[in-house]
């Protein structure tokens, strides 16, 4: 277990940047384009994730510990935002029998 | 730290005095709570301390930013009478979301590092997601809460990206290191525009949370299907956490980077300024005017924020002690008014001069303050900005498009003024009003006049 930050030094840091930027883009599209509220949802998981995966990757390489820290809470307030934003999902599908985000639209300008 | 600690200690005393039968004490004991936590906050004046390994530092700025906060609330809650006899409301929970917000807002104005911001960011976003859909029966509150969850998450993951960009070009993220930091880059192959990207991204991410244009699409929506009573705390307390936050942010981690992010920033101002105006008046909704007018002052604060200088904190606290409490006002009125008429169009406010004379002068005071006018506390707020902008003369042009815009505001502030004494209402029913929230709204209207006349009480403070 000691050598994974010397196997994660092997792939140079900029690369775990394009990736994590890569994975960050893809979530972005996701929520710009789907129109299920779960989806939209899983979207902005990825592009939380996606950077976790860039702390995790400057943590090792670096030897600092804050960034590891750093990923534990937005693990955290992820889960929270879950929480919240699950209970929100399906209030709004008790009413309207959907988790289209282009049904509800009561609101506009 | 102590108000965070307090905070957070009766929101959860709060929610299990929920349980009481009688929802009558609720209202009392939160006031009461709020008051120990503005009276023990203003002990730590001038009396900077860190907590939690040099994360949160409480000096003068954050004490006196919490200080108005805290006062906001307390003299928002009156309002929420309605809900006591309502047996489907669920108080208890309500007034400790909102507790529990206000520690995410202390934690903004107080942070010391960028976890500390993220985290007082999301605390308190996360509170005002639930209470956007806390009339879990209407479609219209369910349709603000939906959008501002996905909205506010999708740019929570954008902020964090800056967040971690300026880590991996700085390597750290506290920001006294990182405004030291900065001019010796670690490089480690990494591309040399990370840095700026970070910053960019990151002033993106906060944008949003104080809606300010072109990431205000949000703000009307939400702001009109909220219950009004969480659109009043929404369009002050959060604002005026997200803008002292952000110019926290610009002036202790970002100050030596100023030519990067400063086109950018000037940019978005004009536009929420622009947008916040010309689009408050189209509306035919007072609620949705309110929600652009709260853009458009969302503008006011960034152009005290760009102007970048000695006087910047001052004018941010002087604008958003003013903005707070004509807003309060304002949305109390429309509470009260849209409890009874069930609209809050334009027309719901005809007569009311006739009917509800304490009502129709506060809404005219705070209508006033909100639009400039001398005597009330906008016009100081107002001022100040425009005299920390001046303070660097090419920036000329940006005031002289702030007071054209300031001029078309008056125009759609005082098209409920003349609502409230010029229409003839369709029937004179006076709106009930119970004497505890008459007494908030004198307290309100006191406020404005007299922060219009003696401004060197807020702006002597920093």
């Amino acid at each position: 277990m000691n050598n994974i930050p010397e196997v994660i030094r092997t792939i140079p840091l900029d690369y775990y940047l394009y990736f994590s930027a890569a994975l960050f883009v893809i979530g972005v599209i996701g929520v710009l384009t789907r129109r299920n509220a779960i989806v939209i949802f899983m979207c902005v998981e990825l592009m939380l994730n996606s950077v976790n995966l860039l702390l995790t990757a400057i943590a090792s390489y670096r030897g600092d510990s804050s960034a590891q820290v750093f990923v534990f809470f937005i693990m955290a307030v992820a889960a929270a935002e879950v929480t919240v934003g699950l209970a929100i999902i399906v209030m709004t599908y008790r009413n309207i029998r959907s988790t289209d985000v282009q049904l509800l639209n009561y609101l506009k300008w | 730290m102590t108000s965070i600690i307090l905070l957070s200690v009766f929101g959860i005393v709060n929610l299990f005095a929920g349980f009481a039968k009688n929802k009558q004490v609720l209202l009392p004991l939160v006031l009461v709570f709020l008051a120990i936590v503005f009276g023990v906050n203003l002990l730590d004046w001038n009396n900077t301390q860190t907590y939690f390994s040099n994360m949160l530092t409480i000096d003068n700025y954050a004490v006196a930013f919490t200080g108005i906060m805290t006062l906001t609330t307390l003299l928002l809650l009156p309002f929420s009478q309605k809900y006591i006899s309502n047996n489907d409301a669920n108080l208890g929970e309500y007034y400790s979301l909102l507790l529990f917000a206000l520690v995410g807002a202390v934690m903004m104005v107080g942070y010391e590092n960028l976890i500390m911001l993220f985290i007082g960011v999301e605390i308190m976003s996360i509170a005002m997601y639930v209470l956007a859909g806390s009339d879990k029966t209407s479609l219209r509150s369910n349709e603000a809460a939906l959008k501002y969850f996905l909205m506010g998450s999708f740019f929570t993951g954008i902020m964090l990206f800056g967040i971690v960009l300026i880590y991996a070009a700085t390597g750290t993220f506290n920001i006294t290191e990182i405004s030291a930091a900065q001019a010796s880059a670690l490089s480690e192959g990494l591309p040399d525009s990370i840095f700026v990207m970070g910053i960019l991204i990151l002033v993106i991410g906060i944008s949003f949370k104080i809606s300010a244009a072109p990431f205000h699409f949000w703000a009307p929506d939400v702001y009109e299907g909220t219950p009004t009573l969480f659109t009043a705390f929404m369009s002050t307390v959060v604002k005026t956490a997200g803008v002292a936050a952000f110019y926290k942010l610009m002036v202790a981690a970002f100050a030596a980077s100023y030519a990067a992010w400063f086109p950018t920033l000037v940019a978005i101002t004009v536009l929420t300024l622009v947008i916040g105006n010309i689009g408050a008046v189209i509306q035919t909704s007072f609620k949705r005017m309110m929600a652009y007018s709260s853009i458009s002052h969302a503008g006011y604060m960034l152009m005290a924020l760009i102007a970048f200088n000695e006087s910047s904190d001052t004018a941010i606290l002087f604008y958003s002690a003013a903005y707070s409490s004509a807003s309060i006002a304002a949305f109390g009125v429309l509470k009260l008014v849209q409890d009874q008429r069930r609209s809050h169009l334009y027309e719901a406010f005809n007569g009311l001069g006739k009917t509800n004379p304490l009502l129709a002068f506060t809404m005219t005071v705070s209508m006033l303050s909100l639009g400039g006018i001398p005597l009330t506390a906008g016009f100081f707020g107002k001022f100040f900005v425009f005299s920390a902008v001046l303070a660097n003369p090419d920036m000329l042009w940006l005031v002289v498009l702030a007071v054209v815009l300031a001029a078309v505001g008056i125009y759609y502030y005082l098209r409920v003024v003349i609502a409230m004494y010029m229409q003839p209402a369709a029937n004179y029913d006076t709106i009930r009003v119970n004497s505890f929230s008459s007494f908030t709204l004198i307290v309100l209207t006191v406020l404005t006049i007299l922060l219009g006349i003696a401004p060197a009480l807020v702006s002597e403070l920093l």
